[in-house]
């Protein structure tokens, strides 16, 4: 949410229309920022009947993301919270390009995103990969381990020779925890457990040694002990390799257990973010505060309020007035229905969007 | 949650004295295989637990672990290649292990009722919610489509869905909605017994939240005893009284919840619960169990978890451990394990940690 001012260079960029890879290869990161991002919307146009688009007054949007400007530090696990639909994949899919946002910037390495031109997104694409939320779908039944982890070589052409291609993914499938990999290389997908299957997708996004990758759910349909083993490979990775994580998961628990920060999402908007042990333990909007609150503990004794909330998450066609959180909000007062709250510094780097937070 | 009634959980080899029964349901020594081209699949084995009329019961484990296979054989529900191999299921003073299938019509849905494993997503496409719902009304009531709709109106209301969302086709429902209808579903004939299998899986944590507020409302509106399935141990130990943790297909740990996770005793117990991460307390990666499960078509001799385990010694790998009562209603079936009353852990010739909680 915190968002440094853009600098003089940045600007012209803009003025410029277009980012060629040349400028992608000579960005550095500055003051840690790896992405900065401002302002982000994506909005899906609803598909409407014939008839219904003649006589509609205005065009209805799904606004999936709406508004929402954050950082993403160099090196750091950033854990995206939130419930089904609040726009966690829409966000990482944007981060990547494999949506177009409808408006605002994301600058990488201060250079937005937006206006890469085709060679800089291939570029780019490298650099930047993603583990998609469904294992099962996202990987080819028929191709075998060494054929899935080497395609992302293949597709880019990175490899001088056959050797140096087997090489890496050898080397991507050892660290992804599948050890050795000679054991693995020429199975298929269905000969493997689900977790081992999830570290194959693990090995596929880290063959090309990106700078960041954005995990969609990487352990939701795993069992708990394989679901801990990935956990650790990615704060390994992180520790290890540099490589910065956006960790995209519904379980805020899990998000605590390995993320460096949290942003907590509510119908595309981030609602709160900041050190992941600074908003668990000190949870400032009425919505992480119920969230927190209702995670299932392993203790039968420590019985603490459940702060339950009404209903379901709204439509994000038709978001409520006001502050998008104050119809199921247990702390709303009259002005939560005008005023759509401005981001409230709580300390550091600690924001919530709440205007009954009294600073 | 009320606290927890200190009722025996029987070992399987107690004696008979069965039929006074106190319990509404009582599992003894309930063994299921499934039959496949390579041998028996030992699916449930020597189980055994008690549940008292308005408790609820956890039933707890990972993935292959034998819990929906435990629930289907009470109910006897197995598909084709299962069968009960041995075991009674006392409920309310009747054996239904050894029940005819016309006996069991009798006791479904209107005793004993369950909310199946992913049946929210399961639910027909193209027919109404509300007579998905009426279905089973009209079947074991013998009511006609009209009065049984009149009943899954009403029920709709206790379980918190709109009376207007009956003719709803699945897809209009969001996940909460349609596991709330699914609950409807299992209450329609008042059963005394529900069984919910992994009821809040699929769903967001606050909807999680909301689905468990419906459960134990219902439960003490309606004085249902309640079985909940889940592989998530934090649920269990959040909402029920008692709890039982299975491991390839047996019990080995079982008791009230806080003896579960306040004084877990099997090895297998302890590193489960580790792996569930606790916000409230000092934050730390959660560790993992190495290995994988045996195979259950040719189980090991000795204990089950001896392979993963950190705490064996060389008996653990021949011998089968019994149900041993540590203390009243707190059992563990693990060679360390020794009832806490003689205060001597006899523990074979290796030295063993100690086993008196976490
Ligand atoms: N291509 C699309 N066209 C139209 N609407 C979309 C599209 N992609 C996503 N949406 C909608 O945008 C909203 C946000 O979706 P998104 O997948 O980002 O949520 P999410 O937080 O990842 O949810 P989940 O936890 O269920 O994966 C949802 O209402 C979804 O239906
Ligand atoms: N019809 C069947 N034929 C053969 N084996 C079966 C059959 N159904 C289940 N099994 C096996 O029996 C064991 C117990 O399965 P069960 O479905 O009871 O596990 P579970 O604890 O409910 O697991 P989950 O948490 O994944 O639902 C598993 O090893 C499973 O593969
Ligand atoms: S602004 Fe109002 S409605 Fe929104 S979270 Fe704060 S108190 Fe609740
Ligand atoms: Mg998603
Ligand atoms: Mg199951």
């Amino acid at each position: 949410m915190a968002t440094a001012e853009s600098t003089p260079a940045k600007a012209d960029l803009y003025e410029k229309g277009t980012v060629h890879a040349d400028d992608l290869s000579s960005a550095t990161v500055k003051d840690g920022v790896l992405f900065d991002v401002k302002d982000l919307e994506v909005y899906f146009p609803i598909q409407q009947g014939f008839f219904k688009a003649m006589v509609a007054t205005e065009k209805k949007f799904v606004k999936a993301v709406d508004r929402v400007s954050f950082q993403i530090m160099q090196g750091e696990i950033l854990a995206l919270v939130g419930e089904s639909g609040c726009g966690k994949t829409t966000t990482g899919r944007t981060l990547l390009r494999l949506e177009d946002p409808t408006g605002g910037h994301i600058l990488y390495k201060g250079l937005p995103v937006e206006k890469f031109a085709a060679k800089t997104l291939r570029a780019y694409r490298k650099k930047a990969q993603i583990i998609f939320q469904d294992p099962y779908n996202s990987i080819n039944p028929k191709q075998t381990i060494f054929d899935i982890v080497a395609e992302p070589l293949e597709v880019n052409n990175v490899c001088s020779s056959e050797r140096e291609k087997e090489e890496r993914v050898i080397k991507a499938i050892n660290e992804a925890g599948l050890r050795p990999a000679t054991e693995y290389l020429y199975r298929y997908p269905h000969e493997l457990s689900g977790g081992q299957r999830q570290r194959v997708c693990i090995a596929g996004a880290t063959v090309l040694e990106p700078d960041v990758i954005v995990a969609d759910e990487p352990v939701a349909s795993l069992d708990v002990s394989i679901r801990n083993d990935i956990l650790k490979l990615m704060v390994e990775e992180k520790e290890k390799l540099g490589v910065t994580y956006i960790f995209i998961t519904h379980d805020l628990s899990l998000a605590w257990v390995i993320s460096d920060r949290i942003a907590v999402m509510y119908l595309g908007r981030i609602v709160e973010i900041g050190e992941t042990e600074e908003v668990v333990a000190n949870p400032q909007h009425p919505y992480t505060k119920a969230l927190i609150s209702v995670i299932p503990v392993p203790d039968p004794l420590a019985k603490r309020e459940h702060v339950i909330l009404k209903g379901e998450t709204p439509n994000p066609v038709d978001i409520p007035s006001g502050c998008r959180f104050h119809p199921r909000c247990p702390e709303a007062i009259e002005a939560c229905k005008e005023i759509d709250p401005p981001d409230v510094r709580i300390t550091g780097d600690h924001y919530a969007a709440c205007i009954r937070i009294d600073r | 949650m009320s606290a927890a009634k200190a009722k025996a959980i029987a070992p399987a080899k107690k004696p008979a004295e069965r039929i006074a029964h106190k319990g509404i349901l009582e599992v003894r020594g309930l063994t299921t295989y499934f039959k496949l081209g390579v041998g028996d699949v030992k699916a449930v084995q020597n189980v055994s637990f008690d549940l008292e009329p308005g408790e609820s019961l956890g039933l707890a484990g990972e993935s292959g672990c034998g819990k929906t296979t435990a629930a289907l054989s009470i109910l006897k529900l197995l598909p084709e290649n299962g069968r009960i191999v041995s075991g009674d299921v006392l409920f309310d003073g009747r054996n239904l292990a050894k029940r005819t299938e016309f006996g069991m019509s009798k006791i479904r849905w209107k005793e004993i009722s369950i909310i199946f494993q992913g049946a929210m997503n399961a639910l027909n496409p193209v027919k109404e919610t509300g007579k998905q719902i009426a279905e089973p009304i009209q079947l074991h009531e013998g009511l006609s489509e009209g009065k049984a709709m009149v009943r899954v109106r009403e029920l709709y209301d206790l379980v918190g869905i709109s009376q207007k969302r009956v003719m709803d086709f699945p897809h209009q429902l969001s996940g909460g909605m349609r596991q709330r209808a699914m609950i409807a579903m299992a209450l329609a004939c008042n059963p005394k017994l529900v069984i919910g299998d992994e009821p809040t899986t699929a769903l967001d944590v606050m909807v999680q939240a909301q689905i468990l507020e419906l459960i134990e409302r219902l439960r003490k509106e309606l004085d249902l005893s309640f079985i909940l399935i889940s592989h998530d141990l934090s649920v269990m130990a959040e909402t029920c009284d008692k709890g039982v943790i299975m491991y390839a297909g047996e019990v080995v740990e079982s008791g009230t919840t806080a003896d579960i996770f306040n004084s877990a005793t099997h090895p297998y117990t302890r590193q489960l619960i580790k792996a569930f991460p606790n916000i409230h307390e000092k934050r730390e990666m959660v560790s993992s169990i190495r290995g994988d499960p045996p195979n259950l078509v040719s189980p090991p001799a000795g204990c089950g978890f001896c392979p993963r385990c950190d705490e064996k010694v060389a008996r653990c790998e021949t011998e089968h451990p019994e149900m041993v009562e540590v203390q009243a209603g707190h059992f563990v079936r693990c060679v360390h394990a020794k009832s806490q009353r003689s205060d001597a852990l006899v523990r074979g010739d290796e030295a063993a940690p100690d086993l008196k909680g976490v």
